[in-house]
């Protein structure tokens, strides 16, 4: 028994911190504190498991070595003892209550509820982020930036690959971050790794986490919860900057708002040619619609319904728009008015129509969509 | 020996445990209330308040979500309000129809932290009833509330989220 | 002695109208209501089931062999998901536990029948009906079921397609089967015990058998309850689970894991009353602290009901709530060591060999204590945060369920196929099953610890480039250990046509009243109660 569990013991007391410590295949440090003690938490018990498995399984074996019938043992009588079960029902009990103190120490920091510097508001939808920043004007959506042909193959995927967004979230470090998680449809669970935090949002109600980032960098991380047919594919990535890097951002970020308003006010007197609109629809039908619509129109029988010959889309122009600004309750079909500017809204909307054999000649310009919006609300 | 007297038992058991999952149903509001489990608010009118806290403030803040489909915009007139527990405030909401149909709201109120929400007495608020909203109409609403004194100490600051939903349809279906 | 033996006669008579021989063909299986011939019947569908649902997880392991899209689409790999684990936990590991005590329970217990025989004809043949309904909902437009086996509202309500009803309906037909045969046990272990098998007489598969029947009678009804209200939820207007009719999907979760960490429990005490079972036969001594493991088994099975939540502390609780489950789930971990600690003091000074139903029960043990360390783990709830949904509890339930309780059940099989068929199977073959699987099975899930640590979480057909390496281990080994089935149905096949003959005691440090009957078992036995010393 001696040397065997002696060397058993000499591996495991050099194994653990060096090899494991930020491996590319253990729980990761991480850039919080919590995360921090997450980690030194997760590698506690798993040393202890070790420790306990170690030993259990050296006894195991000792026996399954010395005491073979092939080796002439003689079975021995006993078959129970109450001083040694008393015993070990006792020593995990006591090895669980070591545990349970880090753990609940853990558990009531993470739950700190004292005042944030920031909020923000994480929406999960069908497959995408929306962040606002509370109190600030400033929100978006945050959607999978990798290109179609590296998911089918048809192009080498990048190291990013499917961790990628087209607009990450930007957080400044060193401040106390509270996040609201909600969601539009069904359950999303919002995951950052390298914070610890990973949070379910559920339809209807609010959840509230929180952050305190203490390094620069760019964090990823994917949905956690089973959402439906994309779950794979919304990714959620975080650029934290210092704090006069998030100043100047947010500042940006206010700015480039008002400017996009101005051009969308620009846009209503224009008459755009059919073919840039056909271009634009195109890629905005590959980034917003083909999830569930399909590329080629055809949707998926059952759960999402084609185009390609769709009578709403080949009927009213009206009623078309209507649809495709605000949605269909209850179903999978979102309401495009705030994902997508009048611009994208009018392309798609041109290129349904004419793509697939739609052939039904329509333009729809950006001025039909703002009117549109107009006669249903004042407040744009 | 009959098995007809266990296997009676068995099978009232087995009922008992059906009836029991849906049993579920009332207990876990109750356990909602007393624990603050799900965040979700009284939806009853509060009683008066009785005292105040002059000596402490706690942020209160409102965000609004329509749930994707529904036809609505609400917005709370501040995003924030600083509140002395026990003191009454009015906070104003502005809804609006964007549809052009008529159509009926839901607002359903989420307090957060959860354990916050049993100290979040409303007492006059849009989510107590269903909205109807003519096609377009722009209406506001007045909430009415105040955090109760007994709100523990390590809550600085909490959220009022509604979400709205469009219950247009399933008020056809039901009928 | 003289009106229980009369007793067991008119049973006898009763359900079978006095023949004594199995009848011929197809109606002898459409008709039974011998507890052999159902046993039989049960273990033969659940290998069934077992390989289409490991067909299932091929094309899972497939898609995932590379990142990227390559076979499936991601609406399809979810359905294959679902019903993969819809397939293992329904159709595959408990109905091969029911079988096994159709055919052993009786035979233990010394009862001549199952004590309501026409019920259990009932629960065995419905069963196949719920899985061609579930299994044809894939063929249909939409495909089936694509919500995860746990179908977590809204994405299997207002999210999901108008098949959901079939997989609603099958799901109805499991439980009710499930129940049907739960509470047959019950009565059997009840009341026909032979005279003189006192309660701490029993062996204790029957007493894992027991305590599990009442779980199963206990919770399938709230699973029942739960796909109800999805039913009315989605198809009558209900709002149990949707937030605008005042109703809370996270309620969905705490009815559902109300049933579903029972469940955990049902598919895994049989399996530990047939490893306490053959530890002792090979190590030729008696199970050490037999009591204890009753009370262990009973005391799991009650903490079993106040731990559900935590397949939830990512929802949202209070933290009062995070830590009573914690706690509660840590708990769990003193009872199974127990066990754990009791088997290997059997072994302790034993005379050990190994055939094959022992090579699976020491695999068993030390690998189901792998996925008990995981589990310990998980229940740490700051660090279940960044386990949770990721591929490390998927490693952790599969050490649980296949080198656990498949791995039981794969002991069982071995050890009492020699008195099912009166043949010793082919024990070459059923060597390298084992060895094959067991080397198998490790490569298929012991990355996916890594992986999972890593981030990467479950349920997706595509991954990030950084899992990729090990991915591709995965699905070699998921490849490998599929294939090794396939020698698990060739050495029961050449069993059940032939093989050395084996005497009524087939191993040599066997106990109990099993082996007192001749082998093959004769069509009825114990007509007369034995006599327990």
């Amino acid at each position: 028994m001696g040397k065997l569990s002696a060397t058993l013991w000499l591996i495991l007391l050099m194994l653990p911190q060096q090899l494991l410590a930020n491996s590319q295949f253990n729980m990761r440090e991480g850039v919080t504190d919590i995360s921090n003690n997450v980690y030194q938490l997760h590698m506690t018990i798993f040393i202890i498991c070790c420790v306990i498995g170690v030993i259990v399984f050296a006894v195991m074996f000792w026996a399954l070595i010395h005491h073979r019938k092939s080796k002439g043992a003689i079975p021995a009588q006993f078959h129970e003892s109450t001083k040694v079960e008393i015993l070990w029902t006792a020593i995990p009990f006591v090895i669980l209550i070591a545990m349970a103190v880090p753990a609940t120490k853990t558990l009531i920091a993470m739950e700190d509820a004292s005042k944030a510097d920031l909020t923000i508001k994480i929406t999960g939808s069908q497959w995408k982020w929306h962040y606002e920043y509370m109190g600030e004007g400033v929100a978006f959506y945050s959607i999978l930036s990798t290109p179609q042909e590296q998911i089918t193959n048809q192009a080498d995927k990048t190291n990013t690959y499917l961790l990628e967004v087209d607009k990450p979230l930007v957080l400044p470090i060193n401040k106390k971050i509270r996040f609201l998680m909600t969601s539009d449809d069904v359950i999303h669970s919002w995951w950052v790794p390298d914070f610890a935090v990973k949070k379910d949002a559920n339809p209807g109600f609010i959840n509230e986490t929180w952050t305190k980032i203490n390094e620069q960098g760019i964090y990823r991380g994917q949905c956690a919860e089973l959402c439906g047919k994309d779950h794979g594919f919304m990714p959620v990535v975080v650029e934290a900057k210092s704090e006069q890097e998030f100043a100047t951002w947010l500042a940006d970020a206010k700015q480039a708002k008002q400017k996009a308003a101005a051009a969308d006010a620009a846009l209503l007197d224009q008459t755009l040619p059919k073919e840039e609109l056909m271009t634009l629809g195109e890629q905005v039908y590959m980034a917003s619609c083909a999830a569930c619509h399909q590329p080629t129109g055809m949707g998926l029988p059952g759960v999402f319904p084609a185009l390609k010959g769709n009578p709403v889309v080949l009927g009213d122009i009206k009623d078309h728009i209507d649809v495709v600004l605000h949605g269909r309750p209850g179903t999978a079909m979102q309401a495009f008015a705030k994902q997508l500017s009048i611009k994208q809204l009018a392309a798609v909307i041109t290129y349904k129509r004419n793509a697939w054999g739609n052939d039904t000649g329509d333009v729809i310009q950006p001025s039909q969509i703002q009117a549109e919006l107009d006669a249903t609300s004042e407040a744009k | 020996m009959s098995h007809a007297p266990l296997l009676k038992r068995l099978v009232l058991i087995c009922l008992g445990m059906f009836a029991f999952a849906f049993a579920l149903v009332p207990l876990y509001d109750v356990f909602c209330d007393v624990t603050g489990l799900n965040g979700k608010p009284s939806l009853e009118q509060a009683k008066q308040s009785t005292s105040i806290n002059e000596a402490r403030e706690v942020d209160v803040s409102f965000t609004t979500h329509a749930q994707s489909g529904a036809p609505f915009t609400v917005q709370s007139a501040e995003y924030s309000v600083a509140v002395k527990p026990g003191a009454m405030r009015e906070v104003v909401f502005k809804a609006k129809n964007l549809s052009n149909e008529d159509k009926v709201m839901q607002a359903v109120p989420s307090v957060s932290p959860g354990k916050a929400a049993k100290y979040l007495h409303k007492m006059a608020c849009f989510c107590f009833d269903q909205q109807p909203l003519k096609a377009g109409e722009e209406v506001e609403f007045k909430l009415l509330f105040y955090v109760d004194t007994e709100l523990p100490d390590d809550v600085e600051e909490l959220t009022l989220s509604y979400t709205v939903f469009d219950i247009s349809s399933q008020l056809v279906a039901s009928n | 002695m003289s009106s229980v033996t009369q007793q067991h006669d008119n049973t006898a008579a009763d359900h079978d109208d006095g023949h004594h021989h199995p009848a011929k063909g197809f109606k002898r299986w459409l008709f039974t209501t011998n507890h052999k011939d159902i046993g039989s019947l049960y273990l033969i569908f659940s290998l069934t089931m077992f390989l289409i649902g490991g067909a299932m997880a091929m094309v899972i392991r497939a898609e995932l062999f590379q990142p990227g899209l390559q076979l499936v689409e991601p609406h399809f790999f979810n359905q294959m998901t679902t019903v993969h684990g819809l397939i293992m936990v329904f159709g595959a590991v408990m109905p091969a536990f029911t079988g096994l005590a159709n055919w052993m329970v009786p035979l233990m217990i010394g009862a001549p029948d199952m004590a309501l025989p026409r019920m259990n004809n009932w629960s065995f043949w419905i069963l196949p009906f719920a899985f061609l309904i579930l299994l044809a909902s894939l063929f249909m437009p939409g495909g089936g079921p694509a919500f995860g086996w746990t179908f977590y509202a809204p994405l299997s309500t207002t999210y999901s397609n108008d098949n959901t009803a079939l997989f609603v309906f099958a799901v109805h037909i499991m439980g009710i089967s499930s129940i049907m045969g739960a509470i047959n046990v019950i009565v059997t272990i009840v009341n026909m015990r032979a005279p003189g098998m006192t309660w701490m007489k029993l062996p204790l598969f029957v007493w894992t058998w027991l305590i599990t029947a009442f779980l199963l009678i206990a919770v399938m009804p709230v699973l029942a309850g739960a796909v109800t209200m999805v039913l009315t939820d989605k198809y009558f207007a209900t709002s149990f689970f949707d937030a605008a009719g005042g109703g809370d999907p996270v309620m969905f979760q705490h009815i559902f894991w109300f049933f579903g960490h029972p469940e955990v429990y049902i598919m895994i005490l049989p399996a530990f009353g047939i490893i306490s079972t053959i530890v002792p036969t090979f190590s030729r001594k008696k199970l050490f602290g037999y009591a204890s493991m009753v009370y262990a088994t009973s005391s799991i099975a009650l903490l079993s009901f106040i731990v559900w939540a935590h397949h939830m502390f990512t929802t949202g609780m209070p933290v009062a709530a995070e830590l009573f489950f914690m706690y509660a789930t840590m708990l769990i971990s003193v009872p199974t060591g127990v066990k754990v600690f009791n088997w290997v003091a059997t072994m302790w000074r034993g005379s050990i060999s190994f055939e094959v139903p022992m090579l699976f029960s020491i695999a068993f043990i030390v690998l189901f204590t792998l996925g008990g360390f995981s589990g310990l783990m998980l229940a740490i709830t700051p660090a279940d945060f960044q386990y949770h949904d990721t591929y490390f509890v998927v490693a952790h339930f599969h050490y649980v369920l296949v080198t656990g309780a498949v791995f039981s059940i794969m002991a069982g099989a071995y050890y009492w196929l020699p008195k099912w068929t009166g043949n010793m199977f082919n024990i070459t073959l059923a060597k390298w099953h084992f060895w094959l699987s067991l080397v198998s099975v490790n490569v298929l899930f012991f990355p996916m610890h890594f992986v999972g640590l890593a981030g990467m979480p479950r349920r997706i057909p595509d991954y990030a480039l950084q899992f990729a390496d090990f991915n591709a281990i995965i699905s070699l080994g998921g490849f490998a250990f599929g294939l090794s089935q396939l020698l698990f149905v060739v050495v029961v096949f050449k069993c059940a046509r032939g093989g050395n003959k084996v005497p009524a005691k087939v191993w040599d440090g066997a106990e109990g009243l099993e082996w007192e009957v001749d082998s093959p078992a004769p069509y009825h036995t114990f007509e007369t109660p034995p006599e327990i010393k």
